[in-house]
């Protein structure tokens, strides 16, 4: 009964929107393409979407398709990445008629966004992070990243230029290579402007665990680390308790400016507005959306916190020279020679990646000056 | 930088500074419980009364700019969610467990419900006092700086120790708890007693969260407990129903899980899922450790659905 009220209801959207009695599948179908097809896109995201940090960043893109003409936008927040997802991904396709779903969060890709991929192989999939595999997964499904890396390299050139005891913080959550990368960039950020700076990092082995987050960074404080960073869903936390300890931090996902203004260097800010816009408008115009979609700071996927009052004028130099040198897209983070911290050598000396190398989606080692280890 | 340098001794004092920080809402929910179990009932909602205490204190200080006012109505609305409890309990053949887990639930969602739109926000914090203004380290300091809410929960412990043993009211308690013939043949109406039991640890409850949401770690979003309600119910147990113990089992909860981080930023690096685990480990360590083939549980009360 469920069943058929609901393909009733899709097709009545999809019949009174598109005002074509004869389109049997949403506009992605090369041929039905019109200005404003109708379009129903589903966001699911993995905990609430004013949290300050990577939810917040994707549900800020999702508000600016949702003015976009012909768009309607379903959301779920708090989604963890079990079953559910799947439930809310069927949900999502089956009664609000969704043709489009972007499942945020890293471990929705396998194996939930997957099999639903192949339930439903006339509803397109992008997954945020960098899982998918030409040959290997699906073509209804895809996945987009930004090399926000070089956001935290820019974090670390304005930490490196901040830190008095040259030992700076890192509070991550899992050692996946998203987050690796993070870590050493933030740390060779901060070893351009002195090669003697440390940096600790703490993985707290959750996205969110606000508790440990907290000892974590009071941890880093007490071992004398004056400039913190994160990767974790919601760096309120963390800056937050750093700020109140008294150390200054570098934001991540999103701006934080507000929780700490006065001890807020820079941040590494998603820009996911654009890279939503993009899809949609391939989507109503019946082009294909591309299966590995990805870009840096030169195309506006990622982008910077405006400088705090804590950076100096030497600090503000040497990181708007980063800064333009990156928005060229020829900034190359990973360069040899280069170990990891427990001295192997990990890139050539005569190697040097650039930001879209495929090799860096794979990382899994911590750089030489990195105090700490992914197990 | 050197004279700040602590290096290894950072181990020993985040542990100290953790057991303070991290054990306050254990404090609070595990004495809430004692008193509720101390009367024959068990109440497993507490994570939710937790949850829900902590927005309810977040979105009353955001909202008024005082953390007392967020502090007296996260009890408040404890209260109902333990006079819920009992009120349900009291009817016959009615389960206190499930009706705890449906309460707990229940907490949960509603707390995520109403306290969406105060994720954002910033609230004033509660004070604390700076007791280690003697040590030039300011690790020290740092470590020193206690609620006041930790000294209420420790008088709370010695207070209910005493109290459990030579008042009216907390005599009355037990013989509720260990025998409801008893009580009933002195006059005395176990449901009443055991209603007054639980809102009143519904309420204690509450101010756990609002410590979680208006101390530390000082934010309200929806993952703020992460089943802290449920091990505190745990710790009662532990504690053997007496409040120092609970007080004990609280410190000690805290303390251990401030290992991980702690070792992880001296630099002993290898094994950290092995360490956050350590408060588990130590539960189920001191439980075998202190259990006894030959007898039940010391110090349970009669009345307890778990003992009967």
């Amino acid at each position: 009964m469920t069943k058929l009220l609901s393909m009733n209801r899709r097709n009545f959207l999809q019949v009174s929107a598109a005002g074509l009695a004869a389109s049997a599948l949403p506009g992605l179908t090369p041929g039905t393409a019109l200005a404003q097809t109708a379009l129903t896109v589903g966001f699911i995201y993995v905990g609430p979407k004013d949290d300050y940090g990577y939810n917040q960043a994707h549900a800020e893109g999702a508000a600016v398709i949702k003015a976009m003409p012909g768009v309607t936008l379903v959301e779920e927040e708090n989604v963890p990445e079990t079953v559910d997802v799947q439930k809310t991904m069927e949900s999502m396709i089956n009664l609000d008629g969704a043709s489009l779903v972007f499942p945020t969060s890293f471990g929705y890709f396998d194996p939930h966004m997957l099999a639903m991929a192949a339930k439903y192989p006339d509803t397109q999939f992008r997954h945020c992070g960098g899982l998918w595999q030409a040959g290997k997964h699906p073509a209804n499904t895809g996945s987009y990243f930004g090399y926000i890396h070089q956001g935290q390299y820019l974090n670390g050139v304005a930490a490196g230029n901040a830190t008095k005891s040259k030992k700076i913080g890192f509070v991550a959550a899992k050692p996946i290579p998203q987050v690796v990368q993070n870590v050493n960039a933030f740390l060779l950020g901060a070893r351009s402007v002195d090669p003697t700076i440390t940096c600790q990092v703490i993985f707290t082995g959750e996205w969110s665990l606000a508790i440990k987050e907290a000892e974590a960074t009071n941890a880093l404080v007490d071992q004398g680390v004056d400039v913190i960073t994160c990767h974790v869903d919601s760096p309120k936390v963390v800056v937050e308790t750093a700020a109140g300890r008294g150390a200054f931090v570098c934001g991540y996902h999103a701006d934080q400016s507000p929780l700490a203004p006065e001890k807020y260097l820079t941040g590494a800010e998603w820009a996911w507005g654009k890279v939503y816009t993009d899809f949609i408008t391939k989507a109503q115009a019946g082009e294909k959306l591309g299966n590995f979609v990805r870009g840096g700071l030169k195309d506006g996927f990622v982008k910077m916190s405006a400088l705090g009052p804590g950076v100096s004028e030497k600090g503000r130099k040497m990181f708007d020279a980063t800064l333009a040198e990156a928005m060229t897209g020829k900034l190359s983070v990973f360069k040899g020679p280069l170990n990891d911290n427990k001295g192997n050598a990990v890139i050539a000396a005569d190697k040097a990646y650039a930001e879209d190398a495929i090799d860096l989606e794979s990382m899994a080692y911590l750089v030489e000056g990195v105090v700490g280890s992914t197990s | 930088m050197d004279e700040t340098n602590i290096g290894l001794w950072g181990v020993p004092l985040a542990i100290l500074a953790g057991a303070i920080r991290v054990s306050t809402p254990f404090i609070f929910v595990s004495l809430g419980e004692a008193i509720t179990e101390r009367s024959g009932r068990i109440n497993l909602g507490l994570e939710g009364t937790l949850v829900f205490g902590a927005m309810t204190a977040y979105a009353v200080a955001v909202l008024t700019g005082s953390p007392w006012l967020g502090v007296l109505a996260a009890m408040a609305a404890g209260a109902v969610f333990g006079l819920i409890h009992g009120f349900i309990c009291r009817f016959p053949r009615v389960n206190d467990i499930a009706i705890g887990i449906a309460m707990m639930q229940f907490g949960l969602g509603f707390a995520f419900f109403l306290g969406k739109p105060f994720i954002q926000p910033s609230a004033p914090k509660l004070p604390s006092i700076p007791l280690g203004n003697w040590s030039s380290y300011p690790q020290v300091q740092a470590a020193l700086n206690i609620n006041v809410l930790f000294f209420i929960g420790f008088a709370l412990s010695l207070f209910l120790f005493w109290a459990f043993r030579n008042t009216r009211p907390g005599l009355i308690l037990r013989v509720v708890g260990d025998s409801t013939d008893a009580a009933r043949a002195m006059g005395i109406n176990p449901d009443r007693v055991r209603l007054l039991a639980t809102a009143l640890g519904g309420s204690l409850a509450a101010v756990g969260g609002a410590y979680l949401s208006l101390y530390y770690p000082g934010s309200w979003n929806e993952g703020i407990s992460s089943g802290q309600g449920l091990m505190a119910v745990a710790l009662v147990i532990f504690a053997r129903w007496n409040p120092i113990h609970c007080f004990l089992a609280a410190l000690l909860f805290g303390g251990t899980g401030a290992l991980g981080p702690a070792l992880k930023s001296v630099g002993v690096t290898q094994g950290y899922y092995l360490f956050y685990a350590a408060p588990y480990v130590l539960t189920l360590a001191i439980l075998i450790a202190t259990s006894s083939p030959h007898r039940a549980l010391s110090g349970a009360p009669g009345a307890l659905s778990l003992t009967k």
